[in-house]
């Protein structure tokens, strides 16, 4: 556990302005030192404190809100900020970027391709449309007009970019060209961190640190840099598949553990996971490596990686990886369960269809979504099942048809339709006959589809 | 009278600065103490600014000292199976369990077991994604043509097979059959046997300790106990010398409670820890989160979670991501077992030892990972099993 934890309002209180200006979003002091322990504010907020005199307490605030594994940010997206190695233990901040890489022997056609195609990506879940984040080019063909002209095409996306190069001659022609976009120099090694570091501090550049599998080499990469006037790192410590995968796991939960739980500020930066790496192994099909690398990167994105670079360009691949991320990343604080109950779904009628679900948030969302997208205003009565999902609930014995029949009889819905038809999910197909007798063969239950994507479907076929 | 903290910070008004010694606070008191000493404290003298330091001209070597906590408790090692030494008829066991420290923290402790996988079977034909019909067949039709693909194609390490056609809402197989049918098993495969009942507790109730008896001596994982039936299970578990998956809904006083009924009857040894496997895209983070609380909890010295733990990871299929048919979400035939694949993985830094699946890409790739985790070298496996349409 983190002492940052330990930090309070009250702590925070204490050095802030405490006039209640209004000039932040809370209004009042008091709310913007709740909103800063829970760490949902950042300082830049309170205006007052970035005056002159407040110096001194700004300087403590930085210090004592400071996370021990740094934020930094690559163009406008900030990485790492973790205040705890485990989610349970507060929560993960700055859901991982999945960067693409773009390498720069791709004829200019596939390049734009692919540009198009990582930038366009995005998956509806739960209301919101998750997508990739950045764009990574890549210095393979040993020409480096080729690469700045890579370079220059993905600059022309908004996305935010990596340039994975390690020839400082190199890169420098190609962070000239998008040097207002803050791009992640990737990498510096034990060989050329020093024209790195010229790099970096002379383009106000955030550095990646490169030393696989070697946790020495990178520390002491990172204490250079520090000592160099270099602030803002990250760390790749490397990755394998196959017989190097126990080290490359073994780095990653040794870098976290030491810098929030052992305090080593010298490795308090945030962890690069370049999964594309496993594309190097020669003589295995596309499909294959692509399987390995979202294998890989599904380990690092719970072991701890606040950047992952990936080099896939299946949609099968993206798909389990942004939604992994999606869950990690929520407050594990946030409630699983809605309200039981009955809902109305659209204008509905005397007529509409009546359904039943469970009332895990994620469960009931998606139901009602899929309602929505059916177009046919429905009635919804949501079964108290703990916030377990359908199939959960029937196994754990929450959602049986007593407390379905419970739950019909207290909706009132009785009243609300004309017809006697109530609807179950698939998964509770057993309860039918339970359900008509209990509800004294008043109701006649239909069983729905087994997942409610097919519910639009099922309306269309059965509710004429 | 007063306090030692007032006469602390009366000290404090006239000195400016106090140094404390041999005086033991923890940091919460700390707290407490210093915030309201703020005010009395002298403003702060700015330090002079450092000159900045000459830029380091070459690699400044760094002493690199990991992080390492040790854990007073230690996970139960339990046994599935038992050859004919042990009184059983099983070809090989399967022993899991026995961690020193969380999951993969190599330099913290021990993994003596690799974490197991089961090949899902259902004793009646139930509706499965696509990816999973294409790589079963027709076994879909004869559990014991399935378990044996999944055994010797598959590579599974055991067999889960699941009485779903006993529910008394299902087709209310009786229980001679059900038993019939696990005799036969036991016949047809040489691999450990998890048995997973009817789903419907007054069933089970009669059913579990009916398997256990006709298994008697095999160690079976009888799936499973919970809080509204346990008792029966757990005598049945004793009696016949079997293991007892505990399964409870993603809440850790309950996994702690029926761990506490369950040890009335049976040690740790002989229980698996099922706190509920919600698939990835539908509360898996509520899965992993509760995965590493448990085996924590188990490491810091709680004796009621010091269980190995289950998943059954063949849930992931319930998301509809894993078998849509649908172009934009990419192929299925490798995102389905992707899916399984990825949720078992999750599973797996979350500290889980036994995984129930049904696509053998997901068996094999954790098959591989696993050996990989566990030190030992080796090729890849599971090329043969994604993208089979």
């Amino acid at each position: 556990m983190s002492a940052k934890k330990k930090i309070g309002p009250l702590d925070i209180y204490a050095l802030l302005p405490k006039t209640n200006c209004g000039k932040c979003e809370p209004g009042v002091c008091m709310a913007f030192a709740a909103r800063l322990a829970e760490h949902t504010i950042s300082l830049e907020e309170c205006p007052p404190l970035w005056e002159k005199g407040q110096e001194a307490n700004l300087k403590k605030l930085q210090e004592m809100l400071k996370p021990p594994v740094k934020e930094v940010k690559i163009g406008e997206v900030k990485v790492g900020g973790q205040l705890v190695v485990r989610r349970h233990e507060y929560r993960y901040f700055n859901p991982v970027p999945l960067a693409v890489t773009l390498d720069d022997t791709l004829p200019e056609v596939d390049l734009l391709k692919r540009i198009k195609k990582v930038e366009e990506y995005g998956y509806s879940y739960i209301g919101k449309t998750l997508k990739l984040d950045m764009l990574a080019p890549r210095y393979v063909s040993g020409d480096p007009s080729k690469f700045e002209a890579t370079v220059k095409k993905a600059s022309l996306s908004k996305l935010p970019l990596v340039l994975w190069c390690t020839d400082p001659g190199v890169m420098e022609k190609a962070v000239a060209l998008v040097k207002e976009r803050r791009p992640l120099l990737y990498a510096a090694t034990r060989e050329n961190w020093k024209e790195m570091a010229e790099l970096a501090l002379k383009y106000g550049c955030p550095l990646a640190l490169y030393s696989p599998h070697d946790l020495k080499g990178l520390k002491s990469l990172a204490k250079t840099m520090l000592a160099y006037g270099v602030q803002d790192l990250l760390l790749d410590p490397g990755v394998g598949f196959g017989e190097e995968l126990r080290e490359t796991i073994n780095c990653f939960t040794v870098l976290r553990n030491t810098a929030i739980r052992g305090g080593d500020e010298e490795v308090g930066f945030p962890l690069v996971a370049s999964t594309a790496r496993v594309w190097e192994d020669g003589g295995r099909k596309p499909e294959e490596l692509a399987w390995e690398e979202t294998a890989l990167a599904t380990l690092l994105m719970v072991r701890y990686a606040d950047l992952i670079i990936l080099r896939s360009e299946e949609v099968w691949s993206w798909l389990p990886l942004i939604i992994l991320r999606e869950n990690i990343y929520t407050d594990p604080r946030k409630p699983v369960s809605v309200e039981a109950g009955m809902r109305a779904i659209g204008q509905v009628n005397e007529n509409s269809p009546v359904m039943v679900t469970s009332n895990f948030a994620l469960t009931y969302f998606t139901v009602a979504s899929d309602i929505e997208n059916s177009k046919v205003p429905s009635y919804l009565i949501v079964v108290d099942t703990g916030g377990l999902s359908v199939e959960s609930s029937i196994a754990g014995r929450k959602m049986t048809a007593q407390t379905i029949a419970d739950a019909i009889k207290a909706s009132g819905v009785k009243d609300k339709v004309k017809h006697r038809k109530v609807i179950l999910p698939g998964m509770a197909a057993r309860y039918k006959g339970e359900l008509e007798e209990l509800l004294g063969f008043e109701w006649e239950v239909l069983v729905g589809p087994r997942d409610s994507s097919g519910i639009p479907k099922f309306l269309a076929d059965h509710w004429k | 009278m007063k306090s030692p903290m007032d006469e602390i910070m009366n000290l404090l008004r006239e000195l400016g600065e106090l140094e404390l010694e041999k005086v033991d606070l923890s940091v919460e008191e700390l707290r407490l103490l210093f915030r309201p000493l703020m005010s009395f404290l002298p403003p702060q003298v700015p330090k002079a600014v450092a000159p900045v330091p000459a830029k380091p001209s070459s690699l400044l070597e760094a002493e690199f000292s990991p992080f390492v906590q040790e854990y007073p408790g230690t996970i139960a090692e339990v046994t599935l199976g038992a050859t004919r030494a042990d009184g059983g008829t099983r070809g090989r066991v399967v022993k899991i369990g026995g961690e020193t420290a969380p999951p993969w923290h190599f330099l913290e402790g021990k993994f003596p077991n690799p974490p197991a996988i089961a090949g899902d079977v259902f004793d009646m034909p139930v509706p499965l994604p696509g990816p999973v019909r294409a790589v079963l067949g027709d076994a879909i039709e004869d559990p014991i043509k399935w378990a044996k693909l999944a055994v010797e194609k598959f590579g599974a390490d055991l067999i889960d097979i699941e009485l779903v056609s006993s529910d008394p809402y299902s087709k209310n197989t009786p229980i001679e059959e059900s038993c019939k049918l696990v005799e036969n098993l036991l016949q047809a495969v040489e691999v450990p046997l998890i048995v997973g009942g009817s789903g419907n507790p007054e069933k089970d109730a009669k059913l579990l300790p009916k398997i256990a008896e006709v298994c008697e001596g095999e160690r079976v994982l009888l799936s499973s106990a919970n809080l509204d039936m346990w008792e029966p299970v757990a005598k049945a578990a004793k009696q016949y010398g079997h293991v007892v998956l505990a399964w409870t809904s993603i809440d850790m006083a309950q996994a702690k409670e029926l761990n506490r009924r369950l040890y009335e009857y049976i040690p740790k040894e002989q229980i698996v820890i099922d706190p509920t496997s919600a698939p990835l895209g539908y509360g898996v983070e509520y899965a992993f989160s509760i995965m590493e609380r448990i085996r924590l909890a188990g490491l810091m010295g709680d004796a009621e979670l010091q269980c190995p733990m289950g998943s059954a990871t063949a849930n992931a299929w319930g998301a509809r991501e894993a078998w849509l048919h649908n172009p934009e979400m990419g192929a299925r035939e490798y995102r389905g077992p992707m899916w399984e694949t990825a949720m078992a993985l999750t599973m797996l830094m979350a500290g889980n030892d036994l995984y129930i699946t049904l696509h053998p890409a997901a068996i094999r790739t954790m098959k591989d990972v696993i050996r990989w985790l566990m030190g030992e070298g080796g090729e890849p496996t599971f090329f043969p099993w994604i993208g089979v349409k």
